[in-house]
């Protein structure tokens, strides 16, 4: 055991809550952007009403589901993630969620989710990484919840249509106990 | 009421049967705060939490926070986070590692061990003995293989014998591990419920509801779970007072008899766990604690060890609760404990295949009190069938509500003991 202090001053909440430092790329591919702007809020209209068939489809084969908690950038290969789905994982969440007997789903959530802050991380190269923010108003039979967070993707095209390998929702609150969150993020 | 001269109790608490006002009531909340959470033994956290000196991470005493921290001795202090001056908090960093916590308002300094230091201008304190002026502390602090407990109380019993029956159960779990530790290292997800704290303590060891409330994960996944809650099941239900419970699946593991089905895998896969068991434990008795596997027990009032991960139960107010749950880490042995984060995060938390639905349940539960009849909740499942095991432990099948009508039995001589 050290006996020395390992950190002094104020916490920190800041680095655990914003996560590593992103570089941000001005786009001036407009055709692309649009692109992009068009098939997130694609996912957004199919998750609301609660698609699932239509919202499995739009992920790529290899792709990666990661909801934090407890901080940004903590790692998932050791610490405890609200959701850190492989496809095959997703794909269970997603028939679960079809046999009609997920209750905290049943009735199905009532949800409007608005994404914005849309900005281009990085667009060369066989991967299109985006960032945007997404607040989501829920009700259901416990009450209404806002729920907030910082999403990044990483698109891929596949055979000529954009699929999603990675997603990465990190809720405001993740480090606060918060409700159940049974639909699709 | 009616029965006027009735006692309370026996009004509340009826042979199989408990008042939906024990879920919902306010005052009896307020009742359970001074009378369970702030007397008995209340599981606070886990040593691997603060590994190093000077260590700390907030935690909770019923509705309190707490800090668990490792003093400059090596020490496990449980400090109450209110400065004696005019209680403000003296930390508001979740965990870290510090040797004092100086309080903002007026710079107030203490020692991890909770004693004052210093105060800012002291010439304005003359005669004050500042011995007496330290942090608060949980009164009484035990640890049993490395898990933390707390009570207020300054005399009852000790750990252990509050523990009693439930021991085999820890070790049970630490013996899982090829070192003989465990650890809680991977942070905990903490889901919120509008839910009474014991419709969470009783749901632990109810092995009626899996069949029903899980059959939706079970449907589509390869899960064995649900057999061992079947109407035929082996599985037994125990009792070991206290208002301990657990779900003891063994005879169904033993009658099976294949090494780590448990954890719905197999010696093979697992090559480098089975090497380090043999190694530790021997091949007969590596194997013996591989077909167990880990236990499924409620320790009262606040701790479930649901064989691959703990959840502590935090209670807010009547009407609601915190659920904190993490995957069990067994020290020293990586391969098994990425398994180990893997299905607890599939299966716990905010949006788990089993919790979310379990905490749907509590819910409803719990708005189904608002609605007047009938007033009482029903817990005579499996009464005719209760019987005692060779130690003495009362048990019934996994499915029966035995567990509830224990748990109520401990509830009630504790609430009506005068304090």
């Amino acid at each position: 055991m050290s006996t020395a202090e390992k950190t002094e001053g104020p916490p920190d909440i800041l680095t655990e809550w914003i996560g590593a430092k992103k570089s941000y790329r001005y786009s001036e591919d407009l055709l692309l952007y649009h692109e992009i702007s068009q098939f997130i809020y694609r996912e957004a209209r199919l998750q609301d009403p609660h698609d699932y068939d239509g919202w499995e489809a739009l992920w790529s084969d290899d792709a990666l589901y990661w909801v934090p908690a407890n901080g940004a950038d903590t790692d998932p290969e050791s610490r405890m993630s609200m959701i850190y789905d492989n496809r095959s994982r997703l794909a269970l969440r997603v028939r679960q969620l079809k046999t009609g007997r997920r209750h905290s789903q049943t009735p199905p959530s009532q949800l409007a989710r608005v994404i914005s802050n849309l900005e281009l991380l990085e667009a060369k190269g066989e991967e299109i990484r985006v960032a945007c923010n997404v607040q989501i108003f829920e009700t259901n039979l416990r009450g209404d919840v806002m729920w907030g967070a910082r999403n990044e993707y990483h698109l891929r095209r596949v055979s000529g249509a954009l699929k999603i390998a990675y997603k990465k929702v990190v809720l405001v609150n993740n480090n606060k106990a918060i409700w159940t969150l049974s639909f699709l993020l | 009421m009616d029965g006027t001269f009735e006692n309370r109790w026996d009004r509340l608490i009826r042979p199989g049967m408990v008042h939906g006002s024990l879920y919902s009531d306010e005052e009896i909340f307020r009742e359970e705060v001074e009378k369970i959470w702030f007397r008995t033994w209340v599981y606070i956290g886990h040593e691997s939490e603060v590994p190093d000196i000077n260590d700390f991470v907030t935690k909770t005493l019923g509705p309190m926070p707490v800090l668990m921290v490792r003093d400059r001795h090596g020490e496990i202090q449980l400090l109450l986070n209110r400065c004696p001056h005019r209680g403000n908090a003296v930390c508001v960093q979740e965990k870290g590692n510090r040797a004092r916590f100086t309080c903002p308002y007026h710079s107030w300094t203490f020692a991890n061990s909770g004693e004052l230091i210093n105060y800012a201008f002291p010439e304005g304190y003359q005669g004050v003995d500042k011995s007496k002026l330290g942090l608060g502390k949980v009164t009484r602090v035990e640890r049993y293989r490395g898990f933390v407990f707390g009570s207020m109380a300054a005399e009852g019993p000790t750990l252990k014998e509050h523990l009693g029956g439930a021991i085999r159960t820890i070790d049970q779990l630490c013996n899982n591990s090829p070192t003989g530790e465990v650890e809680i290292s991977a942070g905990f997800l903490r889901h919120r419920t509008r839910a009474n704290w014991k419709f969470i303590l009783e749901n632990e060891c109810d092995g009626y509801h899996p069949a029903f409330v899980h059959s939706s994960i079970f449907s589509v996944s390869d899960s064995a779970i649900g057999d061992l809650y079947g109407d035929k099941a082996l599985a037994v239900t125990r009792a070991f007072g206290n208002g301990h419970t657990e779900v003891d699946p063994r005879p169904e593991f033993r009658n099976c008899d294949v090494p780590m089905s448990w954890f719905g895998t197999t010696a093979a896969r697992l090559p480098e766990y089975t090497r380090q068991m043999i190694e530790t434990y021997g091949d007969t008795r590596a194997r013996e604690i591989m077909i167990d596997g880990t236990p499924h027990v409620m320790i009262f009032p606040n701790l479930f060890i649901a064989e691959i991960q703990i959840f502590v139960i935090q209670p807010v107010s009547a009407g609601e609760s915190i659920q904190h749950c993490t995957a069990i880490q067994f020290k020293g042995a990586p391969d098994i404990n990425r398994r180990l984060r893997q299905q607890t995060m599939g299966s716990v938390g905010p949006a788990g295949f089993l919790l979310a639905d379990d905490t749907e349940m509590y819910e409803r539960n719990q708005r189904g009190l608002e609605i007047r009849e009938p007033e009482y909740l029903f817990l005579k499942r499996g009464e005719h069938r209760e019987r005692r095991d060779e130690d003495g432990y009362l048990i019934g099948h996994s499915t029966d509500d035995l567990p509830s009508r224990e748990i109520w039995k401990h509830y009630r001589a504790i609430m009506e003991a005068e304090v």
